[in-house]
C-alpha cells in the first residue's frame, strides 16, 4: 500500500503520518516514520536530544517540508493538491489556510516581542481571520482569564516570566480555534518553579478534549496526561504503547536506558 | 611613594566605614576645557575681527529666494527619501526572496547604483533625452522626455534611485536581525510570507533599521546640494546666484549653513521620538515605564 493510500485509508484519525524521511543534506533526521493520531487524544513524544521529535512536530505543521511519505491533518493531504495519480504543491497562502486547523507552541515561546499579551493573541484572529476586533478582544480576554493571566494584557514579552510568556503563547495558539495543539518541549526551557504552571494548563486543555502532540522530557505529565506515548531515537520509532507500558515497563533496551538517564 | 593597595585588617573596618572620602581629581578635564575655551576665543575674535559683514546675513536669512530654496530643499529631503524608503523596501524583499529572478533584479540594481557616483547618475537622468527623446507606450500615448523630467524630476529619480539602493541593505540587514522564531511563530498562527513581514517582521526590523535611516535622511538634506549643478533651485543654489549678483559670498554661506543646520538639528530631535515609538517592548522602555511607576507610588 502506498503512503498516499494509507494517509487516506484511516479516515478516522486526526493526523496520520505515512513512511515519512526527511534528510538535511546527508543526516537521516526522520527514517520511515509512521504514526496516526485519533481526535481527542494526547499523543506524547519522548527520545533523546537530535531523535528527531521536533522535526516530526514541524513537518506535520509544514515548517519543514518532508521529503517521502505523506501526512494528513484533519482529513485533507498537506502540502499538495491530488490531480488524479499526481501531487501538485500548494502555494503559500494554501499552506497557510492549511496551518489553521493546528495551533503550535514553541519551546522558546517566540511571543511577538512588539505586541502585548493582548494583541499577541488577537493578532492571528484578526490579520488572518479577519474576524471583528470586539468580539476577539472578548474571546482573548477570556483565553487571558483561563491561563491565569488577565492582569497582564497589557504587558510585553519582556516584562513576563517565561511561565507567563509560555502561558500567553498557548492562549495565542487557542485563539485560531485550532483542532490540533503541537507543543514542542513547552517546559524545558523553564525554571523548574515555573514547569507547573504551564503544565497545568495543558492538563485542563487536555481535559476539554483537545487533540494535543507533546514532545516532552516531563515523564511525570506524560504517564499522566498522555493516551499514548512514542519513544523515538535516530529519526526512527523505537517503541509505541500506552504510558503504562512505554514509561514503566518498557520492551526495548534503548527506551529503557533513556527512561532511567531522564529519572537519573 | 606609597602603595596602591592598603592593607586592611577585619578591626580597622569599622574605623574606616566613618572616614572622610576625598573624590578622585580630575586634572585632565581642567586642562582640556581651559585649552578648548582659548581656542573657542581665538575663533570668535578672528571671526568679529575678520571681514564678514553680519547684518547682511541677517537681512539674507528670511529673503524670499532663500526661503523658497530651503523650502525646494525641503521638499526634495521628502520625495527622495519616501522614494528612497519605498524602493529600498522592496528590493529588500526581492533580494530575500526565494524567486531567482526578484532575487536577480535586486541584485543588479543593489550593484548599479551603489556603484556609480551619485553626481553621474543626477547628470544621466538630466539628459536623459538625449537617449530617449520622448517616452511612453508607443501608439498609447507618449510625452517629450525634456517636459518630464525636468531639474526636478531628474534630482528625485537621482536621489531617490541612488538612496533606495543603500536602503535595501538597510532594511536587509534589519529584516535578518529579527530571530527567526518570529517568523515561525506567525506562520504557525496562519499568516502568509508578505503578512509576516508586514505585521511581525518589519516593526520588529524597524528598531534596527531607523538609526541609520535617521542619518541617511541627514545626508539627504545636505545631499540635495549637489542638484544645484542641474539647475534645482535649492537653497545652496539660490545662495550662490544671489552672491554672484551681489558679492557677499561668505555671508550667503553662511545664511545656507545656518538653515542646514537648523533643518538638521530638528531632524534629529524627531528621530529621537521615532526610536522610542519603535523601540516598543525592549527592555529600555520597561525600565522607564517601571521607574515612572516607582515615581507616581
Ligand atoms: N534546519 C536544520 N538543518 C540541519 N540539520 C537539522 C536542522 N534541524 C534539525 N537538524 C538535525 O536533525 C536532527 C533531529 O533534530 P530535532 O531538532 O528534530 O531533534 P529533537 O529530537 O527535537 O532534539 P531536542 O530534544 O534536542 O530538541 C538533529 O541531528 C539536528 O541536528
Ligand atoms: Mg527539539
Amino acid at each position: 500500500m502506498s503512503a498516499v493510500e494509507k494517509a487516506a485509508a484511516s479516515d478516522d484519525a486526526i493526523v496520520t503520518i505515512a513512511h515519512v524521511s526527511k534528510f538535511f543534506g546527508p543526516l537521516k533526521a526522520l527514517n520511515n516514520v509512521s504514526l496516526s493520531i485519533q481526535p481527542g487524544t494526547v499523543q506524547c513524544i519522548i527520545g533523546p536530544s537530535g531523535s528527531g521529535k521536533s522535526t516530526l512536530l514541524r513537518c506535520i505543521n509544514q515548517l519543514e517540508k518532508i521529503d517521502e511519505g505523506a501526512i494528513s491533518v484533519d482529513g485533507a493531504l498537506i502540502g499538495y493538491r491530488r490531480v488524479g495519480e499526481t501531487l501538485h504543491e500548494l502555494t503559500d497562502a494554501e499552506i497557510a489556510q492549511q496551518r489553521l486547523s493546528t495551533g503550535m507552541v514553541f519551546q522558546r515561546f517566540n511571543l511577538f516581542n512588539h505586541m502585548t499579551a493582548l494583541q499577541n493573541i488577537i493578532e492571528g484572529p484578526l490579520t488572518v481571520l479577519r474576524r471583528p476586533r470586539k468580539e476577539i478582544v472578548a474571546e482573548a480576554m477570556a483565553l487571558l482569564e483561563r491561563v491565569g493571566l488577565a492582569d497582564k494584557r497589557d504587558s510585553y514579552p519582556s516584562e513576563l516570566s517565561g511561565g507567563q510568556q509560555q502561558r500567553v503563547a498557548i492562549a495565542r495558539a487557542l485563539a485560531m480555534r485550532p483542532k490540533l495543539m503541537l507543543f514542542d518541549e513547552p517546559t524545558s526551557a523553564l525554571d523548574p518553579e515555573l514547569v507547573g504552571e504551564v503544565l497545568n494548563v495543558m492538563r485542563d486543555l487536555a481535559a476539554t478534549g483537545m487533540t494535543m502532540i507533546v514532545v516532552t522530557h516531563e515523564l511525570g505529565f506524560a504517564r499522566e496526561v498522555a493516551s499514548d506515548v512514542v519513544f523515538m531515537d535516530k529519526g526512527e520509532i523505537v517503541e509505541q504503547g500506552p504510558p503504562q507500558t512505554v514509561l514503566v515497563a518498557p520492551s526495548q533496551p534503548r527506551t529503557r536506558d533513556f527512561i532511567a538517564a531522564v529519572l537519573k | 611613594m606609597s602603595a596602591i593597595t592598603s592593607p586592611v585588617s577585619s578591626r580597622d573596618l569599622a574605623a574606616i566605614a566613618r572616614m572622610r572620602i576625598v573624590p578622585r581629581r580630575f586634572y585632565g578635564r581642567w586642562i582640556a576645557a581651559a585649552a578648548i575655551l582659548g581656542v573657542l576665543g581665538w575663533l570668535v575674535l578672528a571671526f568679529a575681527k575678520g571681514d564678514i559683514a553680519w547684518p547682511v546675513v541677517a537681512q539674507f536669512f528670511t529673503a524670499p529666494a532663500i526661503l523658497s530654496g530651503l523650502s525646494n530643499t525641503l521638499i526634495m529631503t521628502v520625495c527622495a527619501m519616501a522614494l528612497g524608503i519605498v524602493l529600498g523596501v522592496v528590493f529588500a524583499i526581492m533580494y530575500m526572496s526565494p524567486n531567482p529572478v526578484l532575487r536577480g533584479v535586486a541584485l543588479f540594481y543593489i550593484w548599479f547604483f551603489r556603484g556609480t557616483p551619485l553626481l553621474l547618475q543626477l547628470l544621466l537622468w538630466f539628459n536623459l533625452a538625449l537617449v530617449f527623446p520622448t517616452i511612453g507606450i508607443p501608439g498609447l500615448f507618449s510625452w517629450r522626455t525634456i517636459d518630464v523630467i525636468g531639474p526636478f524630476m531628474a534630482t528625485l529619480l537621482g536621489l531617490g534611485m541612488n538612496q533606495g539602493a543603500y536602503t535595501a541593505e538597510v532594511v536587509r540587514g534589519g529584516i535578518l536581525s529579527v530571530d527567526a522564531g518570529q517568523t515561525e511563530a506567525a506562520k504557525a498562527v496562519g499568516m502568509t510570507r508578505l503578512t509576516t513581514l508586514r505585521r511581525i517582521v518589519l516593526p520588529q526590523a524597524m528598531r534596527v533599521i531607523i538609526p541609520p535611516v535617521g542619518n541617511e535622511v541627514i545626508s539627504m538634506v545636505k545631499l540635495t546640494s549637489v542638484a544645484s549643478v542641474i539647475q534645482y533651485a535649492e537653497i545652496l543654489r539660490n545662495a550662490q546666484t544671489i552672491y554672484y549678483a551681489n558679492a557677499r559670498v561668505i555671508e550667503l554661506l553662511i545664511v545656507a549653513a545656518g538653515w542646514y543646520l537648523i533643518v538638521v538639528t530638528v531632524l534629529q530631535i524627531g528621530q529621537y521620538f521615532l526610536e522610542r515609538h519603535f523601540s516598543k517592548g525592549r527592555g529600555e522602555r520597561r525600565a522607564r515605564r517601571v521607574a515612572v511607576q516607582e515615581d507616581a507610588a
